[in-house]
């Protein structure tokens, strides 16, 4: 393992302490993942400049510190990540599979089949509003994610965390409405 | 590098679709998707699906 890894789960290992200290902050600990997240990418991408020349810790919460003040200056005009139970649901407590998904077989195939998109445009429309709008301007329109940022008014963070979610739950709905029924 | 979860890798998965993923990022997803059998489906579903938005309302079926 060489001094980058090695640096690397040093930082993962804070990763806790920092999610308590930006959790303080915030009062929200969607908005608190975030901080956190984006202090930790702003770190690897920095972390030359750390060199081992502060400690460690100190360093990680100088840059979170940034971080969560942007986020509260943002607060006035975003609205925070709520949880995803659903997404969370799909998971067990370790973060994988409690069953693996079902294979779809032959999907082009359902491109031709006009019930299919009957099913997708229901599944669409059991989405969040906010999830729907980001996924429809990313996948509908192809929008690029900063475009949908500046539309939405959301940080590219949480921008990725809706497509994210969006795609999970269309799969899951579809896996339910189309490709189990077959 | 951090092995990752199911969660973490779906995540990367679907961010890959809307974002440049770093080296490390490219390179942990690709470990885990080639043992990874649901993860590889979502991945791959996760395509399908883009492939199927973009004909909603664009095809006279």
């Amino acid at each position: 393992m060489d001094s980058r890894d090695d640096i690397r789960e040093q930082i993962e290992a804070l990763r806790p302490y920092l999610l308590r200290f930006a959790s303080l902050q915030l009062h929200d600990a969607a908005a608190a993942e975030d901080a956190v997240q984006e202090a930790l990418v702003a770190a690897l991408a920095g972390e030359a400049s750390f060199a081992g020349r502060a400690n460690l810790r100190t360093w990680l919460t100088g840059i979170l510190k940034h971080k969560i003040i942007d986020a509260i200056r943002k607060g006035g005009r975003e609205t925070p990540i709520e949880s995803d139970e659903a997404l969370e649901a799909m998971f067990d407590a370790t973060g994988h599979w409690p069953s693996f998904p079902a294979a779809w077989d032959n999907p082009d195939q359902s491109l031709e089949q006009k019930q299919f998109f009957v099913a997708l445009e229901m599944c669409l429309k059991g989405l969040p509003d906010k999830t729907a709008r980001a996924f429809l301007m990313r996948e509908h329109m192809g929008l690029e994610t900063d475009e949908i940022c500046k539309e939405l008014a959301i940080t590219s963070t949480h921008c990725w965390v809706l497509l994210y979610r969006a795609r999970m739950a269309l799969r899951k709905c579809l896996e339910m409405n189309w490709f189990g029924k077959q | 590098m951090k092995l990752l979860t199911c969660k973490e890798a779906t995540s990367l998965a679907s961010q890959g679709l809307d974002r440049r993923l770093g080296v490390i990022e490219r390179i942990s997803l690709r470990l885990h998707l080639a043992v990874c059998a649901g993860c590889s489906r979502v991945a791959k579903q996760f395509a399908f699906m883009r492939r199927a938005v973009r004909q909603l309302g664009s095809t006279d079926l």
